[in-house]
């Protein structure tokens, strides 16, 4: 079967459907296209792809078109998909298939701050083992260019003594260092 | 009562007035917390987003931790929404998931003995402490004081790995503030999420829906918000604009007013919406 897609014909390909079920475990040939993922989503609004449409493109194979896809990146895992799905569809865990996939590819993402903002977290936890909100917003702020927003909000909780100065780093480094190691930089290969 | 703590990273920075009022409660009604040995960041949200592996194994090891104090008491209790919803999930793949529990036992060294039960603060107060002991320490009942309580989305969903409460209407909080004496609104909002970390990448975004949140909060009548979430009582509290802010309380803090802890200032004074003016209005503070 032939669909269109930006205006392309393109064939559909059932082996990323397949890929998605294998990866991950949720059955997103369930979906009937009821659309309860949508209405309850609180960031549709903003996607390029409401969350029934995720499903749709799944099931024609358009994987490139995800990994592309704003939608991934605005999804904040609240779960209101899931929970209310007829089908048991877990669709924030799909997206989080979806994001890996997408960095692991390296493919350029609309929403690359999202996507910074994660991975300058992660090795954040990566370098002191447990989030030190200072040097994290420091990192995020210097590699995104993003250098005044929420200035005012940052000062001020500092202010109030809610953001330390120095990390609380874990004994057990070595232990961290090594998760890290098998998972995070195996997939990343230390790229930043 | 004595159970392993879990504190999460928050407690030292962003949500150190939940901390504190966790530990004044906590004393007045004798329940002891043991902090597991050297535990480490659950992942939060940015682990499982870009690694299922990695968002796994960072809440795995503090599981790992927990097993090595299983003699003091097999139930792990933390009070952060995000970091309840990390655990649990690890502990819900380590458990149902042969192949995963592999994989994650390899990567953080350890060896899962399903020994370990994961559970929320509210959890607790809500079903293993008598509900006579809460009123019976219940100084100040706080019948002038009108809110809603608001859950977010941690804390409850997925339900088959929380394993708590109604995913549609929780009535956790709900419960504790009306032995607290408040006067607790419905309302349709209790578990929309608040926005979480786009707060930081997507600030306007979040702000229109944490006012969506604040508009349909003061149409049910509060004065006030509760949450028992960081990242929420965040959101709510340093994202709101307009007139006439909403105070946004940890249900702990609440519950040491009722209680009349001392050194309430400090907590106070952690907040962005200052709750001094409506507390002494009402006459609490």
């Amino acid at each position: 079967m032939n669909y269109e897609l930006s205006g392309q014909t393109v064939a559909r390909d059932a082996s990323f459907a397949n890929e998605v079920i294998e990866a991950t475990g949720v059955r997103v040939d369930r979906c009937y296209q009821c659309m309860t993922c949508t209405l309850g989503c609180p960031v549709a609004d903003v996607m390029d792809y409401p969350p029934n449409q995720v499903m749709r493109l799944i099931d024609l194979g358009a994987k490139e078109t995800l990994l592309r896809s704003r939608t991934i990146w605005m999804c904040v895992t609240c779960e209101t998909c899931f929970a209310r799905c007829p089908n048991q569809i877990d669709t924030a865990a799909v997206m989080d298939y979806l994001r890996e996939e997408a960095t692991a590819q390296g493919v350029e993402v609309p929403e690359a701050r999202i996507q910074l903002l994660h991975r300058v977290f992660a090795e954040n936890i990566k370098s002191f083992g447990k989030v030190h909100e200072a040097t994290m917003l420091m990192a995020y702020k210097l590699k995104s260019k993003d250098f005044f927003s929420d200035m005012g909000i940052g000062l001020k909780l500092f202010l109030k003594g809610k953001i330390p100065l120095f990390p609380s780093k874990v004994k057990g480094m070595q232990e961290i260092k090594r998760i890290f190691e098998k998972t995070y930089d195996k997939t990343f290969g230390g790229r930043s | 009562m004595k159970f392993s703590y879990y504190p999460g990273c928050t407690v030292h920075s962003t949500a150190i007035e939940y901390a504190k009022s966790i530990d004044a409660v906590l004393d007045v009604l004798g329940i002891e917390l043991k902090e597991i040995e050297d535990w480490n960041c659950c992942g939060a949200a940015a682990a499982h987003s870009i690694h299922r592996q990695l968002g796994l194994s960072l809440p795995a090891r503090n599981i790992a931790q927990a097993q090595k104090q299983v003699a003091l008491s097999s139930q792990l209790i933390t009070s952060c929404p995000g970091c309840f919803n990390a655990l649990k999930r690890a502990d819900y793949a380590l458990r149902n998931d042969g192949e995963t529990r592999q994989e994650i036992e390899n990567v953080v060294g350890f060896s899962y003995s399903g020994e370990v039960k994961i559970r929320s603060l509210l959890d607790i107060l809500n079903n293993d402490v008598p509900q006579e002991s809460l009123t019976a320490k219940v100084k100040k009942p706080l019948n002038k004081l009108k809110l809603v309580c608001y859950y977010g989305c941690a804390l409850v969903r997925p339900q088959a790995v929380t394993e708590l409460d109604n995913p549609e209407n929780p009535m956790m909080m709900d419960t504790l503030m009306d032995l607290m004496g408040v006067d607790v609104r419905d309302w349709s909002y209790k578990t929309e999420c608040c926005g979480a970390d786009l707060a930081l990448t997507h600030g306007d975004l979040v702000q229109k829906i944490v006012g969506r949140l604040i508009e349909h909060a003061k149409d049910a009548g509060a004065e006030a918000i509760v949450t028992s979430c960081g990242l929420c009582q965040a959101n709510l509290d340093m994202r709101q604009t307009g007139p006439d802010p909403l105070p946004v309380f940890y249900f702990t803090e609440l519950m040491g007013v009722a209680m009349d802890v001392p050194n309430r200032k400090a907590w106070w004074s952690k907040h962005i919406v200052d709750p001094g003016p409506l507390l002494s209005r009402l006459g609490y503070e």
